[in-house]
């Protein structure tokens, strides 16, 4: 499995990334670099967490305007495995891959801490190695994680199965109280209708590693590793 | 501060004493004009010349088996083994963040991050140690809410993660608090560059922001007490760290290349200050025409150019004929890039505007013929009656388990959590001791390494008693770092006092080196890097004497990291060090009785070698479950904090003998050297002969297990403290967090 990892200026989490798919599942993995316009041959794109153009306008809205956003486009329109992490899932929204908007958090400050977030769905080839309502400790890092969506759009993806990650508390349940940001029904995590994209605040690529102190998150780039290239259904 | 007029020069406009003006005439062998004035005046302030310190900063020990750079640098350098290197400093970014304290913390993040990128190392890890006045205080709550979110708003965009550091509260800091910033990178030997100009005719390149008229005579407000400070705003740098990620990858990409000979970061003062000081290391001079610097604001003259403090710019001597090179990478990552000068033979600084030069200076006038002042040092007059202490005049607690509480939920012992949940500690995945512990530790990918690092100080130690606050700070940081498993390597200080013309404060400020240095060599810690920031005074009021240490340390082969808090039941818990009956400078005598008085705790430098050694010795071997510094509020806080930082809220029952020293001095006195550790009952045998082999007293207190803290001593009824692990949490969490609304 071939994976790529955009960065824009302003990234963060690339090298943790690539640390993950690179050195700990040794899958070959490029740094595609924003003004590219290709890419390539990958199998898997990956947009990292960071504050890409210092999310001075408004997280990820700069972002999408980028030379190879339009390739990442064509890449998630055409099927392709797409994952937006943090930053990467605010760039996804603001370029019209996933739905709804990421406000700031209910607090109004940067929040950094370990979360527990429940698998919502594991019919995704994001989670497919993960129980479904198994609670996974993820890290979260961010000031704009308050995930927005109208009632009907809400009612929609609870439908179609969209909801891939809420946070929960330790035991799995879904209180109030474990909701970090603000984000309508605990939203951790959404995808595009297909299934192929996947938007997500809580950073998996820093609980992969055992030496961390915990690896709930590696299941997720494993089940990457398995997903089938071009399983996923065109828009 | 006056606006000096370029085209008429006068003495009064410069913040130069008579004295110093009559040596730049003889320097100069002329008068200067407007703008050599203002380059004299940035440059021979305290900020930037260091004449007040510099006498004294010469006993610090500077040289080791390790050091590959010592001070002089942007930062100090030191050998990790495999063939990477550290590169870490401190600094301070005091007087700017009580002007504006979001920018002000902010851009003092981004100074510290450009002397350790322009050094040629990545930044891996940021630290800081904060002072502030009491919480209870509205604008105290307004300055400390606004440098955190300062802190976060550059490291976190930076992609740096914060992963340690301390704050402390105090009356004396209410007029002037402390940001003092430190930061850690590594490198591979090699990559190391320095900030030396060379080669004749080698382009001088500026790179990074373009130049506006932010922060002009930045260093200058530094080097002076603080007044009225709404009037100095416009002498705060306004921070921009998205444009600094990418002078941080740009610069890195550049030294890989080779095409640099050396480069300096613009800080404090600017284009004047980096272009003469890397002149003066090369022992070359440097020509530069300030028509060719890219400006942001139209109108500057030479003389703002030259010392403007703007951020996010570096200064950079390149390969004759390199400069394509160069500016293909900075043009990648969308930058400003400008040929603005040459390196020349004459060892002058040379500014032109066009073909009109505006300044001709020798360097040296600049540096290492700037005046150096042998300040006069007197013992104050308080001294003794503050070291006096009647214990007599203290009484006891009535309630021990609410003294506790009290120390626990005291803003300065509580959980600091509000702050280091808006920091970033985890990007860049290295962290495996985070904040809120002993010390911090971020493994290095690729070896088998480790680095610790740990902030410390405390100033009311360094009141009472200069030369044993300033060896405490030394020795507290090393014991922090063996509490982790690691060994000290090198240290790097930030020397925050108040007006250097008072006689008693430059007492205090060479009787602390003197006790800092001597730790030092003690301990074969030297140091490699510092800062010194002076006039942290307002309206005639100084701060404490407050020398923080920053402190790194090496664990050669990391597996599973040693923390602070309880693991499982049924472990011994051993005390490791010997309690004196010393209350002087202790938290519980300033939270409990609002005295700051007496004489601080002693510090033995054998004793403590002894503990270090010992517990360092256990840890690599592998046979501690936790280990603990026993410091602020003494033994009883310090196995309240072993409880809270049990990740299993793993309780104790421990039974103290205090035998001729008072109940309370043993629970709550701060006494040095001492180490808490919880052992497994089969490694205990192998614990105690390390101990007795290296003659270091200890005493086993008692056993870990159940949902609570029980001391007991004596046998009087009020002799015990039994608290629930929640209430001791609650008390610990709600102590700080209570002032501020919160963050989850």
């Amino acid at each position: 499995m071939r994976f790529g990892i955009i960065v824009f200026p302003g990234s963060n989490c690339d090298h943790d990334c690539r640390y993950i798919t690179r050195d700990i599942l040794g899958e070959p993995t490029t740094l595609i670099w924003h003004k590219e316009t290709s890419l390539a041959d990958v199998d898997v794109v990956i947009i990292p967490g960071g504050f890409s153009y210092g999310d001075y306008l408004r997280a990820g809205a700069i972002a999408r305007f980028s030379p190879i956003m339009k390739a990442v486009v064509d890449f998630a329109s055409n099927g392709g495995l797409t994952l937006g992490i943090c930053n990467g899932f605010q760039i996804l929204v603001e370029a019209g891959l996933l739905p709804g908007a990421l406000l700031r958090n209910r607090s109004l400050k940067f929040l950094c801490k370990p979360v527990h977030v429940r698998v919502e769905n594991n019919q995704s080839p994001f989670t497919s190695l993960y129980t479904p309502g198994e609670p996974l400790s993820l890290p979260i890092a961010h000031a704009e994680g308050n995930y927005y969506v109208d009632d009907a759009t809400l009612a929609r993806l609870k439908e179609r199965n969209q909801i891939v990650f809420r946070y929960c508390d330790e035991k799995g349940e879904v209180p109030a109280a474990a909701n970090p940001n603000g984000s309508v029904w605990n939203i951790a995590g959404v995808s595009n209708e297909a299934g192929n994209v996947l938007g997500m605040m809580p950073h998996p690529e820093r609980a992969a590693d055992s030496i961390l102190g915990g690896e709930d998150g590696l299941k997720l780039f494993q089940s990457l590793q398995a997903a089938k290239v071009g399983a996923y259904g065109r828009r | 501060m006056a606006d000096v007029n370029p085209k008429q020069p006068s003495f009064s406009s410069s913040t130069l004493t008579e004295e110093e003006y009559q040596k730049v005439e003889e320097l100069l062998e002329r008068k200067p004009n407007a703008t050599e004035l203002s380059i004299f005046s940035v440059m021979w302030s305290e900020h930037c010349s260091y004449k007040s310190s510099k006498v004294h900063l010469k006993r610090f020990p500077t040289e080791g088996e390790r050091v590959i750079e010592g001070p002089g640098e942007n930062a100090g350098v030191v050998d990790i083994g495999d063939g990477w290197v550290a590169v870490f400093k401190i600094e301070s970014h005091n007087h700017p963040s009580f002007i504006e304290p979001y920018q002000g913390a902010a851009t003092g993040v981004g100074g510290i991050l450009r002397d350790i990128f322009t050094m040629g190392a990545r930044p891996i890890a940021l630290l800081n140690s904060l002072r502030f006045g009491p919480l209870d205080r509205v604008k105290n709550r307004y300055l400390l809410e606004r440098v955190v979110a300062g802190i976060a708003g550059y490291g976190n965009c930076m992609g740096v993660p914060t992963v340690g550091g301390e704050i402390y509260f105090n009356e004396i800091y209410s007029n002037n608090p402390l940001v003092n910033v430190f930061c850690l990178g590594i490198a591979k030997r090699e990559e190391i560059v320095k900030a030396a100009a060379g080669g004749v005719g080698n382009p001088v390149i500026y790179v990074g922001s373009k130049t506006g008229r932010d922060g002009i005579h930045g260093a200058t407000m530094a080097s002076a007490e603080l007044g009225q400070s709404v009037e100095k705003r416009h002498t705060v740098q306004v921070g921009d760290p998205f444009t600094e990620k990418l002078l941080l990858e740009a610069c890195l990409e550049l030294m890989r290349s080779g095409a640099v000979v050396g480069i300096q970061d613009m800080g404090a003062a600017g284009l004047t200050s980096s272009s003469s000081e890397m002149a003066h290391r090369g022992g070359v001079g440097i020509e530069i025409d300030v028509s060719k610097v890219p400006l942001r604001e139209e109108g500057m003259t030479p003389e703002e150019i030259m010392i403007s403090e703007s951020q996010e710019r570096m200064l950079l001597v390149a390969r004759n004929g390199k400069e394509a090179e160069v500016e293909a990478i900075f043009r990648k990552w969308d930058l400003d890039v400008a040929v603005i000068g040459k390196v020349t033979e004459d060892r002058y600084l040379t500014i032109k505007n066009g073909d009109q030069t505006v300044a001709h200076i020798p360097v040296s006038a600049l540096t290492s013929t700037a005046p150096v002042y042998e300040r006069p040092l007197s013992t104050p007059r308080f001294q003794e009656m503050i070291q006096s202490l009647n214990l007599d005049s203290i009484p006891e607690p009535k309630s021990y388990p609410e003294t506790l509480l009290e120390l626990l939920g005291s803003p300065s012992l509580a959980s600091k959590e509000w702050v280091y949940q808006q920091y970033d500690h985890m990007v860049r995945t290295n962290t495996v001791v985070g904040p809120g512990g002993d010390a911090a530790v971020v493994r290095i990918k690729g070896t088998d390494r480790a680095l610790a690092v740990t902030v410390d100080g405390n100033s009311a130690y360094c009141l009472l008693n200069p030369y044993y606050g300033g060896a405490i700070a030394v020795a507290e940081a090393a014991r922090n770092l063996v509490c982790v498993g690691a060994k000290p390597i090198a240290l790097t200080d930030c020397l925050n006092f108040a007006n250097p013309e008072r006689p008693e404060v430059m007492w205090s400020f060479a009787v602390a080196i003197d006790g800092m240095s001597d730790a030092c060599r003690q301990f074969n810690i030297p140091v490699v890097s510092g800062n010194v920031s002076f006039y942290n005074e307002t309206n005639g009021l100084g701060i404490y004497p407050t020398p923080i240490v920053g402190m790194v340390g090496l664990i050669e082969s990391f597996k599973t990291p040693l923390t602070a808090g309880f693991k499982n039941r049924e472990e011994r818990v051993v005390l490791i060090g010997e309690t004196l009956e010393e209350l002087g400078g202790s938290a519980y005598l300033k939270t409990l009785h609002s005295q700051e008085r007496g004489y601080p705790p002693m510090l033995n430098f054998e004793k403590e070698k002894g503990v270090q050694k010992a517990v360092l010795t256990a840890a690599q071997e592998g046979i501690l479950s936790s280990a603990h510094d026993c410091s602020d509020g003494g033994l009883a806080v310090a196995l309240a904090e072993c409880c809270i930082l049990s990740p299993s809220s793993t309780g104790a029952a421990v039974d103290l003998e205090p035998g001729e020293i008072r109940p309370d001095a043993f629970l709550f006195g701060e006494s040095q050297s001492r180490i808490i550790v919880s052992v497994k009952e089969a490694h205990f045998p192998r614990l105690r002969k390390i101990l007795e082999e290296g003659a270091v007293p200890f005493a086993v207190l008692g056993k870990t297990g159940g949902g609570s803290l029980e001391i007991t001593w004596g046998n009087k009824p009020n002799q015990s403290i039994r608290l629930s692990i929640g209430e001791i949490k609650r008390a610990h969490s709600q102590g700080f967090g209570k002032y501020f609304d919160k963050v989850s």
